[in-house]
């Protein structure tokens, strides 16, 4: 007997996978040479499996301001931000993105996880009820376990089951918090926030809006999915992180909710953590520079999204419902999948595998993201071998 | 509002339909390990039975279901009405 017993099913699925010589949790990138590129057992291979969405990790002035930081302010901050860490780049990240958002307020937490760790678990308490979509990230779903309010999900993209939901608490004390994604990371499609916006506030509830994977990459502005739908006032509050288009770490929260500042003294995943390194802080601060004055990168994103899209729709794959950054092809059963991106490693195309239950449904996925740094001879590269692959293993073309 | 018997036939026939025709479903069966549903068609499943029964079912009232029986009786508790 072993405390770790309980997790024998699990470690079973991962030994039938291993056997087959396949096992995405041993994949190590040892070099990369550029924000898509890499090199896995000594083989360069092509990522289409990132979120570096505008491709900022090796931008110069990024790089360089790190550099800087690192020199000038240390490799870490040590403590907590209530404690010794909060440094000069600290408070200017958060004045910086509360003016990119057009927002009063900003706090800045050391990953995106735990932004929304952070703001979810503690803006609903005991008497309150969060309404999650379906389909949430992993951090939704810890926050509202971490938190004490009861927790309702509702059915994926679909306000009118959140409405529903919503009429059922009639006359129920206590205040509702909906939590939204702008898009979902594993079949890359949009939340309807306009139409969840309305529902929301003709429930006089409140709306958090996770723009993890929409920040930078939606909207005129890259404010994400609110600005796209044009209901940025009707989100209270916008969450979201530096690990995907920013290319850093670290996560945000903005808000023009008055008395927003309290959150810095009742937030434990914001006060008993450390802060983000100098080097981050600067990196992050140059990235959001960039993003906010070069649209060139959002719509080289999407060209590319779409010319993606459109090649493995043309090949005969199932994808999601969406041109996104994020472009999942949907596959029949798992042992194909895991056939599938084994044969595309081999081929020197590096993808995400996702397997149910981690996927929305029972189809196993092989998730792709695209960059804005990749170019069209990479991404019909990269059609050719998904198609060359799928006609051999029965994927297509059957 | 339906009785606690109620909902587990109307679970115990759901079920039936959608598992292999030679499991054993009753009562004192367990969701996850008798009848073999993983997490996400537990959730799935359970959107189901909000839809059918006309209620919401917050999550932390989860933890107690293991078995058909405990199931019914949270839906029991939260006043599920009708079978549809």
């Amino acid at each position: 007997m072993s405390i770790l017993d309980k997790f024998a099913g699990i470690q079973h699925a991962h030994d039938a996978l291993t056997a087959l010589g396949i096992d995405p949790l041993a994949v190590e990138f040892d070099a990369m040479t550029s924000p898509c590129e890499g090199v896995i057992d000594g083989r360069k291979v092509l990522i289409l499996g990132s979120n570096n969405y505008l491709g900022l990790t090796y931008d110069p002035a990024v790089i360089d301001r790190g550099v800087d930081a690192l020199r000038a302010f240390g490799s870490g901050t040590t403590g907590s931000r209530i404690a010794n860490g909060t440094y000069r780049g600290h408070k200017e990240l958060e004045l910086r993105l509360a003016g990119f958002f057009g927002r009063r307020h900003a706090m800045i937490f050391s990953t995106g996880y735990q932004a929304n760790l952070a703001t979810i678990s503690t803006l609903a308490g005991k008497d309150d009820t969060i309404l999650i979509d379906a389909d949430s990230h992993a951090s939704i779903y810890d926050a509202c376990r971490m938190g004490n309010a009861q927790v309702i999900r509702f059915r994926h993209n679909d306000p009118a089951d959140l409405a529903k939901r919503l009429k059922r608490l009639d006359g129920q004390p206590g205040e509702k918090l909906i939590v939204i994604e702008g898009i979902y990371s594993m079949l890359g499609d949009r939340a309807p926030v306009a139409e969840i916006a309305a529902v929301t506030r003709a429930a006089g509830a409140t709306l958090l809006a996770d723009e993890a994977h929409s920040f930078g990459v939606l909207g005129r502005n890259g404010r994400g999915a609110a600005e796209e739908a044009g209901v940025e006032r009707d989100v209270d509050f916008v969450v979201g992180t530096f690990s995907k288009s920013l290319g850093g770490i670290g996560g945000f929260c903005v808000s023009d909710v008055p008395g927003f500042d309290i959150l810095r003294l009742v937030c434990r995943p914001y006060m008993f953590t450390a802060s983000l390194p100098p080097a981050v802080v600067a990196c992050t601060l140059a990235a959001l520079e960039r993003i906010a004055t070069d649209p060139s990168l959002r719509q080289r994103l999407a060209a590319n999204a779409e010319r993606f899209y459109r090649g493995l729709e043309a090949a005969g794959f199932a994808l999601g419902p969406q041109i996104s950054p994020i472009v999942s092809v949907r596959l029949s059963d798992v042992s194909m999948a895991a056939q599938f991106w084994k044969a595309l490693l081999e081929a020197g195309v590096y993808v995400n595998l996702a397997l149910p239950p981690a996927t929305p449904t029972s189809e196993p996925l092989l998730r792709t993201s695209v960059t804005a740094a990749h170019t069209s001879a990479q991404i019909d590269k990269a059609l050719g071998v998904f198609a060359d692959i799928g006609t051999r293993l029965g994927a297509i073309g059957t | 509002m339906l009785s606690e018997q109620d909902i587990v036939e109307v679970i115990v026939t759901h079920l039936r339909e959608r598992l292999p025709p030679d499991t054993a479903i009753g009562p004192q069966s367990t969701i996850m390990g008798d009848l073999g549903l993983d997490s996400l068609a537990v959730m799935n499943f359970v959107m189901w039975l909000e839809e059918n029964f006309d209620i919401s079912v917050p999550m932390d009232r989860l933890i107690e279901v293991e078995t058909v029986a405990d199931l019914a009786r949270v839906l029991h508790s939260l006043g599920a009405q009708k079978a549809s």
